[in-house]
């Protein structure tokens, strides 16, 4: 007989080990998923994770690993932080198009000047403005009213989607786009484009911007009273209430942090990859960083790994499809099977298995 | 031995990139790629460019490798996924959709050897870089006329995509012809804002069904609007770019086809007899782009012999949808009486035409 039994403590080598075993085990099923489709599995799965790495055109795809991997990683940090501390911000979809509208909103109404240095900051600073006070709206509402966030902040995420069109119908139309929704470029424009940093890696500011963030989200939560705070508050929280952690402010904090984040990662990706604000402007960043957020085991480095192995799977999911005609949903399958693997494995980090009879004591 | 052979190879591609020669040896398969906007199985749009390429492998069978990637988001994932096609050997590349223009033209300035096709775009900034597209409003003309000897409450309805030249093209087509043969007709027009989102039109059907709509036609791709054409009874509505015959012979007794084969075909035979050069390409009912699907026992047969009449005159050349007299909403002058509007006329066009009502949205 085969049951569960609950560790006394979360083990800290499962902790760990899970997220491996799922990709594992994620290999194993796709591999089996793609044979089933009369695909060669060990191909199918060298080409999704060997080839954008260190196959014969990786000098393009390794690059695109950044570029793909950067928001996830910039909008998962600042989830973590509200996850770790039992805050659900779920509508980080909804911050990054506000982001994005508010900076590009700012860059066009400098248009045309191309004083970049003075533009770009200012387009910075309102995307990250915009991503949070739209995160402020359930923050608020749950602090004075007790809301359900996860609810609110889901629910934002239509309206947002719904502003999005309006703004790429009327405000923010590129009036020489000859009646086709969509902003100017951002990208192609001196005054508001997201240069690369290094030429030819991929890493543009945004990126730069993600890999920063982790450095200071892994110290936040290591070194900081705030993150001891937002620790504490996830694992017990009367013992954060007598430890003299104010939960209202902490709610504000940590949805606000996750919001200007997410908005800043709109901006970024606005004036770089996306280059407009256009009806369907948002590809699902917001909803796929939760689960990069997990899959890092809500630890700053561990999201950068995510981060990138997620970024992997869309690259190399691409290249495999189109290589070796593995159908799109087989992909989208593919990536599902990961966080389902996840879940299930991570049961092993609060409980054994114990395989026989139960002792009699 | 393996490791032998990677080195092997890939010391021949330097060189061969080195020196500058193309990787494809003569022998070697032309390989096609096609970058769809939405599942290969959309019923519509997708669905006949899909149809497209199965034509252009079933016609040079091992002279040509195809490849595609369906649902590509416009933007930079499109980018990507063209970049991907190229280095992957890709020789021409077929970008189905409009939002597809900026990526298009930057890959197209990357990957000078690789010809890029861009459907219904406009913009060739590269010698690389062809644009194509059908004169879908001469099906919209006789569409149109079928409308306008059908409907019994004189409200047509025109569930239209995005405020674009190419769609206000096909609403003054289907006008000009539902009011030619019934002078009391209404086009109620819907804007949309996307090619494809069967929950939206069927939205945009029904409230155009409570407004007394009894024709509905559409330039959207799904076949939601006859869906709810079909629940409501009563009303009959068209098929778009595919033949959606699911719903014949009513709601659906007629379809306007889009057929890319004929293109695609011409094209990779052009490809590989050398005789390929860069094109604004805008094919019609002549080139067999432009078809009329089935039209069914629901139109009384001397409607359905005067649709036929026109689609051969349309395709004989005799006759232009767009030919004076003409005039805008405004009542100002477009085609004098015989004038037949240019092709750079149709593609700016950005008005209605007299008897319109409402405003396009700017």
């Amino acid at each position: 007989m085969i049951r569960l039994e609950k560790r006394p403590q979360p083990s800290g080598i499962w902790n760990a080990a899970a997220p491996v075993l799922a990709v594992l085990l994620t290999m194993v099923f796709g591999g089996l998923l793609f044979a089933a489709l009369g695909n060669d599995p060990v191909e199918a799965i060298r080409t999704i994770f060997w080839d954008p790495l260190f196959g014969q055109f990786a000098s393009f795809s390794r690059p695109q690993l950044l570029v793909k991997g950067g928001p996830l990683i910039l909008i998962a940090v600042g989830l973590a932080l509200g996850f770790r501390a039992g805050i659900w911000n779920i509508g980080a979809e909804g911050q990054y198009i506000l982001g994005a509208i508010c900076g590009a909103a700012v860059g066009l109404a400098f248009y045309p000047s191309e004083a970049w240095w003075l533009i770009y900051p200012l387009m910075i600073v309102a995307g990250a403005l915009g991503g949070f006070l739209w995160a402020m709206i359930p923050g608020l509402l749950k602090v004075r009213f007790g809301t359900n966030e996860i609810l609110v902040s889901l629910m934002l995420v239509y309206v947002a989607e719904q502003l999005l069109a309006s703004m790429a119908l009327g405000a923010l139309r590129n009036p020489e786009g000859m009646g086709f929704p969509g902003s100017r470029n951002l990208a192609q424009h001196a005054g508001t484009a997201n240069p690369e940093v290094i030429a030819g890696t991929g890493m543009h500011l945004g990126v730069a911007t993600a890999f920063i963030v982790v450095i200071l989200g892994y110290i936040l939560l290591s070194r900081h009273l705030l993150g001891f705070h937002i620790r504490l508050t996830g694992e017990s929280p009367r013992a954060a209430a007598f430890a003299g952690v104010n939960p209202g402010r902490l709610i504000l904090i940590c949805l606000g942090v996750s919001g200007a984040l997410a908005g800043m990662a709109g901006l970024f990706e606005v004036t770089g990859p996306a280059a407009q604000i256009s009806i369907d402007f948002n590809v699902g960043y917001g909803f796929t960083a939760i689960i990069v957020a997990f899959l890092g085991r809500l630890n700053p480095i561990g999201i950068l790994l995510a981060g990138l192995l997620m970024a992997l799977t869309y690259v190399g999911g691409e290249v495999a499809s189109l290589m070796l005609g593995l159908p799109a949903a087989a992909i989208q399958l593919f990536q599902g099977m990961l966080l389902f693997f996840l879940l299930a494995v991570d049961v092993l980090t609060n409980y054994r298995i114990r395989i026989g009879r139960r002792e009699v004591v | 031995m393996k490791r032998r052979t990677l080195l092997a190879t890939s010391a021949g591609a330097a060189m061969a990139a080195a020196m500058g020669v193309p990787l494809r040896a003569q022998d070697d398969p032309l390989t096609v790629g096609f970058v769809y906007v939405g599942p290969v199985g959309d019923g519509g749009w997708t669905y006949q460019h899909e149809q497209g390429r199965l034509a252009v492998e079933a016609e040079f069978g091992d002279r040509v490798t195809t490849i595609f990637q369906e649902s590509v988001p416009e933007g930079a994932d499109a980018e990507r996924v063209m970049t991907q096609m190229a280095l992957n050997g890709a020789d021409l590349i077929f970008a189905t959709s409009f939002g597809y223009m900026e990526g298009v033209n930057n890959v197209a300035a990357r990957f000078p050897d690789v010809r890029f096709e861009h459907a219904t775009g406009y913009r060739r900034d590269h010698p690389n870089v062809t644009t194509y597209n059908s004169r879908f409003y001469e099906g919209r003309a006789v569409i149109g006329h079928i409308a306008g000897k059908m409907t019994q409450t004189n409200k047509i309805g025109y569930i239209a995509s995005y405020p674009i030249p190419e769609v206000i093209m096909g609403i003054n087509s289907t006008y000009l012809h539902a009011k030619a043969v019934n002078p009391d007709v209404e086009l109620v027009v819907i804007w949309v804002y996307t090619w494809f989102d069967p929950a939206k039109e069927a939205d945009a059907a029904k409230a155009m069904i409570e407004q007394g709509v009894d024709v509905i036609t559409q330039h959207t791709d799904s076949t939601a609007p006859l869906a709810a054409a079909s629940e409501a009874g009563g009303v009959i509505g068209f098929g778009q770019a595919s033949d959606m015959a699911a719903f014949k012979p009513a709601p659906r007794v007629a379809s306007i086809i889009d057929d890319w084969s004929p293109y695609y075909v011409k094209r990779v035979q052009q490809m590989l007899d050398g005789s390929y050069e860069q094109t604004d390409s805008w094919g019609g009912m002549p080139e067999g782009e432009v078809v009329i699907g089935e039209i069914t026992e629901a139109v009384p047969a001397e409607v359905k012999a005067e649709a036929e009449a026109m689609i051969a005159a349309i395709t004989a050349g005799e006759y232009h949808p767009f030919t004076g007299p003409i005039n805008k909403q405004d009542g100002s002058v477009f085609l004098a009486e015989g004038e037949v509007a240019t092709d750079a006329q149709l593609l700016t066009m950005d008005f209605y035409v007299e008897g319109m009502t409402g405003d396009i949205p700017s």
